[in-house]
């Protein structure tokens, strides 16, 4: 279980974050929507500590991990996985090794059995051939993909994606929203993801939260969103689905 | 009056600032090299490139600045006919200053300039914090392997420098400006202690430390793209240039 608890969070004096709280189910997708540059990213990286709070609490599983020195952090972080939105790909290493570095890090498998992980999550997320490439060789979506073979690869129960569909084509875009559902199905783990896609959002959420001006202003399921009364909400959904009918 | 105080002394605390944060990845980087797991592999990996990788430029650097220092040297003597001290005086500079000087500016232009574009990029391009996600911790993974292996890697390149930096010298003093060969060598024997190159090892280690803490740091400090980390790799070749000679002073004034 997730929960933020009254977070505060500025940038040189601009407010980002402003006394916010959500709470986010185990074993849900929730995705977080909310216009470009209103803090999406900011909040999920408060999440897995990359981020502390100026204010507030970050409660992961009951622990405020606002408050663990690195140490801590580290052991907490274990339980996430993380999809960037670049993917964050080590671009110095091949698609394989990229996928074993968790396994290789934290855990005492022999290569063998580390080869075989490799290609078990490669498959997962439809990913053949590609083990000894490099990320430079690979297209926006595949890199993608191998960033969630990656983030899932020590079977996290918690992942979060940052924004998965921006800068990809719309069939491409299906496909990452097929991969997050199968996948979340498959692993049972609670995902968060942040986007501004709302064709996207609706397909895959089980829960929506949308964020506005520093706060979580409407938590719902995506009908209970798409009927909201909130002028704020309504007016997001129709400009992202004007948005999205035009491509 | 006091705005004209404010903005002089602007620069001030912003060079204080940045040597308490410099200082503070040092202290982090001390802590992470006693904890296990101790990284071997990417140690080595990293010493290859600041090491192997670097002698070609170090042996010609090394080879011209021992010849023209000789040069020059015979130039001065002979007014007075002291061409005999010439062996003497490139042995003594070059293993004093000049080895460890222009092996440590050779290698921030080579490798202190890499490490910063290369985690500069990982910063921006979000790997960093992607290191981080998987709880594991960058100056232990990234930082650490280069400091270690800077430092241990600059001494050998600064022995090798000396080496043919003297051997430079010989052959422009001895082949060339037709200085008996055995005063040549008997004056360096004379004159240059094992203490003046061990001396000169130490600063060339101390010099590793400044280059690679910088490149790191400015790395790790990277912001804004491409540009960000043109801009970073700059401002990091200057200063840990600008460091090592500020640095050299110093040392030398301790330690001869």
């Amino acid at each position: 279980m997730i929960e933020l608890i009254k977070i505060c969070k500025s940038f040189k004096g601009q407010k980002v974050l402003d006394n916010l709280d959500l709470k986010i189910e185990p074993e849900k997708i929730t995705v977080i929507i909310g216009g470009s540059g209103g803090g999406k990213s900011v909040l999920l990286k408060h999440i897995i500590g990359l981020i502390k709070p100026d204010s507030g609490q970050v409660l992961v599983n009951g622990t405020d991990t606002a408050k663990l020195n690195d140490k801590e952090l580290n052991e907490v972080r274990k339980m996430f996985g993380m999809l960037f939105q670049d993917a964050a790909l080590f671009d110095s290493m091949t698609v394989g090794e990229n996928v074993a570095f968790p396994l290789k890090e934290h855990t005492k498998l022999s290569k063998k059995e580390i080869d075989e992980i490799v290609e078990e999550k490669l498959l997962q997320v439809d990913l053949k051939n590609v083990t000894h490439k490099m990320p430079s060789e690979l297209s926006g979506g595949m890199r993608k993909r191998v960033g969630l073979a990656r983030a899932i690869a020590l079977n996290p129960k918690i992942v979060l994606f940052d924004e998965p569909t921006t800068g990809l084509d719309p069939i491409m875009c299906e496909g990452i929203d097929n991969l997050v559902i199968n996948t979340q199905r498959h692993t049972k783990a609670t995902f968060v993801v942040i986007s501004h896609d709302i064709r996207s959002t609706f397909k895959i959420a089980h829960k929506v939260a949308m964020l506005y001006e520093g706060k979580i202003i409407k938590i719902g399921t995506p009908e209970e969103i798409r009927l909201s009364d909130n002028p704020v909400v309504k007016r997001f959904i129709s400009r992202e689905t004007e948005k999205a009918c035009q491509t | 009056m006091v705005r004209l105080l404010e903005l002089a002394g602007r620069p001030f605390l912003i060079a204080v600032e940045e040597s308490g944060r410099i200082i503070l990845l040092l202290i982090s980087t001390i802590t992470w090299m006693l904890r296990p797991p101790f990284r071997f592999r990417l140690i080595f990996k990293q010493m290859e490139f600041v090491g192997v990788n670097s002698i070609f430029v170090v042996l010609i650097t090394g080879t011209f600045t021992g010849m023209v220092f000789a040069l020059q040297s015979y130039y001065g003597f002979k007014m007075f006919g002291g061409e005999s001290l010439v062996g003497a005086t490139v042995a003594l500079g070059v293993t004093r200053e000049l080895g460890p000087v222009f092996t440590a500016l050779m290698v921030t232009g080579r490798v202190g300039s890499a490490m910063t574009a290369e985690l500069g990029t990982m910063k921006v391009t979000e790997q960093i914090d992607a290191l981080h996600s998987m709880s594991v911790n960058p100056i232990h993974y990234l930082v650490m392997p280069r400091i270690v292996a800077a430092i241990l890697m600059l001494p050998v390149l600064t022995i090798v420098s000396d080496f043919v930096g003297i051997l430079g010298g010989y052959f422009v003093g001895v082949e060339l400006m037709k200085i008996n060969s055995g005063i040549f060598m008997a004056k360096i024997v004379e004159f240059v202690d094992l203490e003046d190159i061990f001396n000169g090892l130490i600063k060339a280690a101390c010099f590793g430390l400044i280059l690679s803490l910088i490149g790191c740091y400015k790395g790790l400090r990277t912001t804004g793209g491409a540009e960000g980390v043109g801009k970073a790799t700059t401002q990091s070749v200057v200063l840990s240039s600008v460091t090592i000679f500020i640095s050299d002073y110093f040392l030398t004034s301790f330690m001869f």
